[in-house]
């Protein structure tokens, strides 16, 4: 898993998407996304669990990254063995301290009614999670999971 | 229609619909809070009876109503959560601030004190 995290592997299949920042495509990211992965064989209970972190990182690229104005969201999400890496990337103000923003129940808008769970939720959802961000520049989240059953992990070596 | 509400002696019941995201979550929170302050009704129940996908914008949606409830001197509970929501309800710390029923009902006996 840390080899496809690093680009180490060769992908069998991905997709790409850019789009504008705008909340009514935060169904579409989650449902795009589990269209395709759909192709591994996952679980009901996976498929939502990939759903909802995709849809927290859409939502935090739209009101965080943005601050609800325009900009483009692009996520690329590719598919090895049973393991499904996503990547989603603003070009949005970015996180100044990203250690903090992990904490549960850490929120920088508790007047927007966020209740700071987001990043708490994707992490127990996906079994990796990486946060790249640079003030002023954006914030690149990257999600592993393995689906389908068989875990990459345990694959011998 | 991602709401349909109605009064039931004095509880005002919202039963939401489809999923509960950043982009559903604006127009039900307004939906409610106009609805709660035009009645003056401070007793409200939440169905999830038609949720099958929430993230931490529904978290946020249940915690907000509550906070509206409790300065109302109201009583608040939820009823009739799915499966599929569970892990995200235990993590969110909801179940420790709300009652949830299996039944609507129930619900609504609950925040009329009965
Ligand atoms: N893409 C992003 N761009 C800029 N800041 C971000 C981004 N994603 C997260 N953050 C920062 O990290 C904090 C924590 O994010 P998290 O998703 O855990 O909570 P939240 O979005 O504030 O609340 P919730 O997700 O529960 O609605 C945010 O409040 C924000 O300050
Ligand atoms: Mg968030």
């Amino acid at each position: 898993m840390t080899e496809y995290l690093q680009e180490k592997v060769h992908v069998q299949n991905y997709i790409r998407m850019q789009f504008p920042s705008c909340s009514a495509n935060e169904s579409f990211a989650r449902v795009a996304v589990a269209s395709f992965v759909a192709q591994l064989d996952p679980t009901l209970e996976e498929l939502t669990e990939l759903k909802t972190a995709v849809s927290e990182a859409v939502t935090n690229a739209i009101i965080h990254g943005y601050e609800n104005s325009f900009g483009e969201i692009r996520i690329e999400c590719s598919l090895y063995d049973q393991t499904v890496k996503i990547t989603i990337e603003d070009d949005g103000v970015g996180i100044e301290d990203v250690d903090m923003a992990r904490q549960p129940l850490y929120t920088s808008r508790p007047e927007l009614e966020r209740s700071g769970m987001g990043l708490t939720i994707m992490e127990s959802f996906v079994d990796r999670m990486e946060i790249q961000s640079e003030p002023g520049q954006g914030t690149r989240v990257t999600l592993v999971k393995s689906m389908g059953g068989q875990k990459t992990s345990q694959r011998p070596s | 229609m991602s709401l349909q509400t109605t009064t039931i002696s004095g509880v005002l019941v919202a039963r939401l619909q489809g999923e509960l995201d950043h982009h559903a979550v604006e127009k039900i929170r307004e939906d409610i809070e106009q609805t709660v302050q035009q009645e003056g009704i401070n007793r409200l129940v939440l169905s999830f009876a038609n949720i099958h996908f929430m993230d931490s914008s529904g978290i946020g949606l249940v915690l907000g109503r509550l906070r509206t409830i409790q300065a109302l001197g109201g009583k608040m509970a939820l009823c009739e959560v799915q499966n599929s929501l569970q892990k995200i309800f235990e993590m969110s710390g909801i179940l420790k601030v709300l009652k949830l029923f299996p039944s609507e009902q129930e619900a609504i006996e609950y925040v009329r004190g009965e």
